[in-house]
């Protein structure tokens, strides 16, 4: 039987992809300082303030972070509640499929696409500048960037609707906000709710965060004792904080799993 | 009832989907509408109820011009135009019930409607359209639960819920198994003799447009190329003429579920 050849794929592209990406990762390493021998220094320093941290943790601290967490979850209901409610009526007017107009979309979108990108740490410096500390700030951070979040995430799934149900509902003598009711939000509705859920368990992390910069919450008290060293209560805060997220997280999920 | 005056339909593509059409469709008729895919036969079907607007020409409904009318006038033309679609287009995620009801939509105060108030005597004429399409025992399901067939009925309900004069019917069994087809159909021609509303089908089987259709109208790269009264034509002549629509003679043995 004759041998069959065929020619050789031709791997040059790929290596030289490959070693571009190397020589990508390499050189940031270099320009970052990053530096092995310092790495294994600090590696030692980190243990021995892990060993402070958490052998043991300072649980007889627990009732004093009990209040500053409520108040970081309440931030995050607030600010998701209150993000997510705006975002809604936004998403329909900037959703090229309800409304048609380029210019009404264009400069919507650059809005939202700013408050989406800026993160809620830098949101809430900005706004302990302009209001002072207290969680009123982390609120208004939260708020601002889960409307960027929750409304870009609406509007894409308005668009992306059976537009056939859309126009059954034209066809028989339904007006825009008919249309809105009967045939759009029954679609959205699900993944809506599911998005608002994915923006609480983010807020909740960010607003266990905001407290660093003087925003309310669980990181003012977390800041207050990193700086006065007090590392076993430190260790304390961040252990409750997990298991408080991971908690929120595991019921939420479980919901938004039932949801879509 | 309705007339196509000179109507040509240019797509921003520069498509040429229909050519001078003139058509006059008389009360209690059931037109089915045959041609190629692509012939125009959709186009000609939205432009009777202005889901698209034509580029030439005048469409008349009951003595009003669609191709003029807009806003309020537009939505009383329209909420006497029942339509059904291939893919059904009923809201999966509402009850049967919000779906019928939804055709009433246009004969309500909006505010009343957006909260999902309605007053008993629509939802008296929506038991009674469920009725009509004998699924009525399925009023509190959830649309998404029913069968392609049972779909097609609820779409059929919300249709006969708007007490419409017309009712359009673009592919309505395209999608369905050859036992729920004749149901559906003969759903539709019930509606046609009983209730005496004028229906329009584009239909993409002959032998339905023999069964059910008392004109058939025959479209060829938007030209208006056939048109016929049913009783006036022997079923022989009907197959041969068919050529004049398909552009080759069909043969009998093509045709599906010949009877
Ligand atoms: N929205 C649109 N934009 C551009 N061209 C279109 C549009 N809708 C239809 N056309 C074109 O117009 C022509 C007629 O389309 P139409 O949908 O009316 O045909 P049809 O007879 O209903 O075909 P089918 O049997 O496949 O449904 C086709 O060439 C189609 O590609
Ligand atoms: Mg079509």
């Amino acid at each position: 039987m004759d041998k069959i050849t065929v020619s050789k794929p031709k791997k040059f592209k790929r290596n030289l992809i490959v070693l571009t990406i190397l020589f990508l990762i390499v050189g940031s390493a270099w320009f970052a300082g990053f530096n092995v021998i310092e790495v294994m220094i600090n590696l030692n320093k980190g243990s021995r303030l892990l060993g402070r941290m958490f052998f043991p943790p300072d649980l007889s601290y627990l009732p004093n972070i009990v209040d500053p967490m409520i108040e970081t979850i309440r931030m995050a209901i607030v600010g998701t509640f209150i993000g997510a409610t705006l975002a809604l009526p936004v998403a329909v007017l900037v959703a090229n499929n309800f409304i048609k107009s380029k210019l009404l979309h264009g400069p919507l979108r650059i809005i939202l696409n700013i408050f989406r990108t800026i993160p809620a740490l830098v949101l809430a410096s900005l706004f302990v500048a302009v209001f002072g500390t207290g969680p009123f700030s982390g609120v208004v951070a939260l708020s601002i960037f889960t409307f960027g979040l929750v409304s870009k995430l609406t509007y894409e799934t308005i668009e992306a609707i059976d537009y056939g149900q859309v126009e059954a509902l034209m066809s028989l003598g339904a007006n825009k906000m008919n249309i809105l009711r009967y045939a759009i939000m029954p679609q959205i509705l699900p993944q809506y709710m599911s998005y608002t859920l994915y923006g609480f368990e983010v807020n909740i992390r960010a607003a266990a965060v905001l407290g660093y910069v003087g925003a309310g919450g669980i990181g003012q008290t977390f800041e207050f004792n990193l700086a006065w060293r007090n590392f076993d209560r430190v260790g304390t805060i961040i252990i409750f904080s997990f298991f408080i997220v991971l908690i929120i997280d595991l019921i939420s999920s479980s919901i938004r799993k039932r949801l879509v | 009832m309705i007339e196509f005056k000179n109507v040509s339909k240019t797509y921003d593509n520069g498509v040429k989907a229909l050519k001078n059409i003139n058509l006059a469709i008389n009360e209690g008729e059931f037109v089915a509408i045959i041609g190629l895919s692509g012939a125009g036969k959709s186009t000609l079907l939205r432009l009777i109820n202005k889901l698209i607007e034509s580029t030439n020409g005048e469409v008349i409904f009951d003595g009003n011009s669609v191709t003029t009318a807009t806003g309020r006038d537009l939505i009383n033309i329209r909420r006497q135009i029942g339509m059904i679609f291939q893919g059904f287009n009923i809201v999966k995620r509402m009850s049967v019930l919000s779906n019928v009801l939804s055709g009433r939509v246009a004969y309500n105060p909006t505010w009343k409607t957006i909260l999902g108030l309605f007053p008993e005597e629509d939802k008296q004429i929506a038991y009674r359209a469920l009725k009509r399409v004998d699924i009525l025992e399925k009023v509190h399901n959830r649309a998404s639960d029913l069968s392609g067939g049972q779909q097609q009925r609820v779409a059929i309900a919300r249709a006969l819920a708007q007490e419409p004069k017309i009712m359009l019917a673009d592919e309505p069994v395209a999608s369905l198994d050859p036992i729920t087809t004749v149901q559906v159909m003969d759903y539709l021609k019930k509606i046609n003799v009983e209730d005496g509303i004028t229906t329009i089908a584009n239909l993409h089987h002959v032998d339905l447009a023999l069964k059910y259709a008392t004109r058939v109208v025959g479209i060829k790269e938007g030209k208006l190329v056939y048109d016929v009264q049913m009783a006036d034509i022997s079923k022989e002549k009907f197959y041969t003429d068919l050529e004049l629509v398909y552009g080759r003679p069909i043969h009998r043995d093509e045709v599906l579920g010949d009877e």
